[in-house]
């Protein structure tokens, strides 16, 4: 009897109703091209690290793994290696670190603590956000024009005062390590800030109340309460800090002074893999394009695994509080 | 008989210490944990201010050395030759426009698609955690491997440098930025909104194409013109896909210029000519992605 009331149902007027064939198989070629786009994204991921993979497999056998403790860089002797590549890879991204760290730590306890008024806090905030918004080569060129001159003199005045420290060991003459890795901390601190802020912001109130009601003073609460609750996700902060550096390319290119030598001064000019491949692929033969695809293939490792590390940090991170709450 | 004061002044000063294990709970704004905290506060908000001092530096420098170089010439002319007075770079700016297009062409429909499926269709199946992770991953992906990439793939085989592989460069670069944008905007589409549609008796994609993707546009347009702000600033991956011309732009298949790579080559040049230009270009430049960032703010403040 029941099965018989919707057989009498007009449906002229209605907007409701079953799909019709025409439906069904639309609805599935649709779901087909979005799972396709997906897998598509999976794709392009494998291809990337096969085709840089394969086009730097001539170079593997050819100098094996001794190319990334070599530092020789001769097209004419064909002898590649880039160790001093890595080395101002890693020496610049970490004192773009150690700055940048510092202050976008230090930005996001200014903007979630409290400090501004909530309106204040978000200019400043969209402050920082354009900052990230300036385009590398911008950076590059304000770099050259305002901060070399700017900090030549700081810098020759330290070599000349206290040389016998290694990290002054050569003056300024121009690019060099040093404007590299300011202007690379200016660049990496809206990744930091805005993921420390995130991090700051999942702190329950109550915990901050609980650390005030102790009669903790401001700053007792942040650095004794605040920080040490959202230290997991400020280490993710960090590390994709991190990882933005080791890959930047434009700013470094114009700045690093594209040398290959190991030194630990801050005003000796040096070089990155990134600024490498800049600097080097356009005008390169097969002989050193192979070499180069080896030294992408290097970059490439590095950048995924602290991508990679960076991430799982991060959700870890989340995922405390998701158990908190 | 006297009432007992209760106050809460006099409840305070009961609870003066009376035994060595009580805290004071009064504070003396000369005491060394205040001075502590003043200090830091005081550090803070200097650190604070000299991180700002970079961004005004740099708008100084693009509004005083490049909107003095700035006019209809620099917008429309050619690229001058090294001694030569004068000269623009129109041919970068529509070089710039046209590669930034084709990657929003390529990137766009298959970054939404591709978040269709990870937000509505499968969200908690293997390939869409996959493929989640690894869009994060390529979020920090340096933009110059995506340059040898195409390289390898594009400009090796077409045996020329061109607007295409430069679009395709930046296409990759702008893919996992879309997708995960788009992918939040529709997972944030509530719940009840999809279920009355399933109740009407839509099938999957009508429920897609006619509540999720209008109601999650806002959000999904502001990753797309997030992304296109990236891509705009981006030159890294036009070093050896595009390259560079002196030229307009007659064919897609052909080397292209671009504003990044414009103000790279000119930047290290000796003639004052060249680095004025280079300075305006860069005003440019940022000007365009500063229009797009500004968009993808109005487009995202709109709630639904």
């Amino acid at each position: 009897m029941a099965s018989h009331q919707f057989d009498n149902v007009d449906r002229s007027g209605s907007v409701s109703g079953p799909p019709s064939g025409g439906d069904y198989a639309l609805d599935r070629s649709f779901r087909g091209i979005a799972w396709f786009s997906a897998a598509l994204i999976l794709a392009l991921v494998v291809y990337i690290v096969v085709e840089i993979g394969g086009k730097a497999m001539p170079a593997i056998a050819e100098h094996g793994l001794g190319f990334l403790t070599s530092t020789a860089w001769n097209v004419q002797t064909g002898q590649f290696g880039i160790l001093p590549q890595i080395w101002g890879t890693l020496y610049s991204s970490l004192l773009a670190l150690i700055l940048g760290g510092v202050f976008g730590v230090a930005i996001a306890i200014f903007l979630t603590q409290d400090f501004l008024p909530s309106r204040l806090a978000m200019v400043f905030r969209t402050i920082i956000e354009l900052l990230a918004a300036i385009p590398s080569v911008v950076f590059g060129l304000w770099g050259i024009y305002v901060l070399i001159p700017l900090l030549r003199p700081v810098a020759n005045w330290l070599h000349a005062n206290l040389g016998g420290v290694p990290f002054f060991g050569t003056s300024l003459s121009g690019p060099g390590l040093a404007p590299a890795a300011l202007v690379l901390a200016i660049m990496i601190l809206p990744t930091v800030a805005s993921i420390s802020v995130d991090a700051l912001r999942q702190i329950p109130y109550k915990v901050k109340e609980a650390a005030y009601g102790m009669g903790t003073t401001r700053w007792e609460a942040i650095l004794k309460v605040m920080l040490p609750t959202a230290s997991s996700g400020i280490l993710a902060a960090l590390v994709l800090g991190f990882g933005r550096a080791l890959g930047e390319t434009m700013a470094l290119a114009m700045l690093i002074g594209n040398s290959n030598q190991i030194s630990l001064s801050l005003f000796a000019p040096a070089n990155t893999l990134a600024a490498l491949l800049a600097s080097s692929f356009p005008e390169a033969g097969p002989v050193e394009v192979r070499a180069l695809m080896y030294a992408a293939l290097a970059l490439l490792a590095i950048t995924l695994i602290v991508n990679a590390v960076g991430l799982a940090v991060m959700k870890f991170a989340t995922r405390k509080f998701e158990a908190e709450r | 008989m006297s009432v007992p004061d209760l106050t809460l002044e006099s409840s305070i000063r009961n609870l003066e210490p009376t035994s060595s294990r009580m805290p004071s709970l009064h504070r003396a704004p000369l005491e060394i944990r205040a001075l502590k905290s003043g200090f830091l506060t005081a550090l803070t908000w200097i650190g604070a201010i000299l991180a700002s001092v970079p961004l005004f530096s740099v708008i100084y420098m693009l509004l005083v050395e490049g909107g003095s170089r700035l006019n209809w010439e620099t917008l429309t002319a050619l690229p001058p030759s090294a001694f030569d007075l004068g000269g623009g770079f129109g041919n970068a700016i529509v070089g710039t426009v046209v590669m930034v297009g084709i990657a929003t062409l390529v990137s766009v429909p298959i970054g939404i698609l591709a978040a269709v499926y990870l937000a509505i269709l499968d969200p908690d199946s293997k390939l869409a955690h996959t493929v989640r992770f690894l869009a994060k991953v390529l979020t920090g992906f340096p933009s110059i491997l995506a340059g040898v990439f195409v390289y390898a793939v594009m400009v090796v085989t077409m045996k020329t440098y061109s607007a295409l592989a430069g679009g395709v460069a930046l296409a990759v670069l702008m893919l996992p930025t879309v997708v995960l944008a788009a992918e939040q905007a529709m997972a944030m589409v509530p719940k009840k909104m999809k279920d009355a549609a399933y109740g009407m008796g839509c099938t999957r994609t009508q429920v897609i194409w006619k509540v999720v993707l209008p109601t999650g546009a806002p959000g999904i347009l502001t990753g797309v013109m997030l992304a296109i702000a990236g891509a705009a600033g981006n030159s890294a991956p036009l070093l050896f896909t595009a390259l560079f011309s002196d030229y307009y732009l007659r064919s897609l298949t052909e080397p292209t210029a671009s504003l990044a790579i414009l103000i790279f080559n000119f930047s290290g040049m000796p003639y004052e000519n060249q680095i004025q230009l280079a300075w305006a270009a860069s005003l440019v430049l940022v000007l365009i992605v500063l229009v797009f960032n500004i968009l993808a703010r109005i487009i995202g403040r709109q709630k639904y």
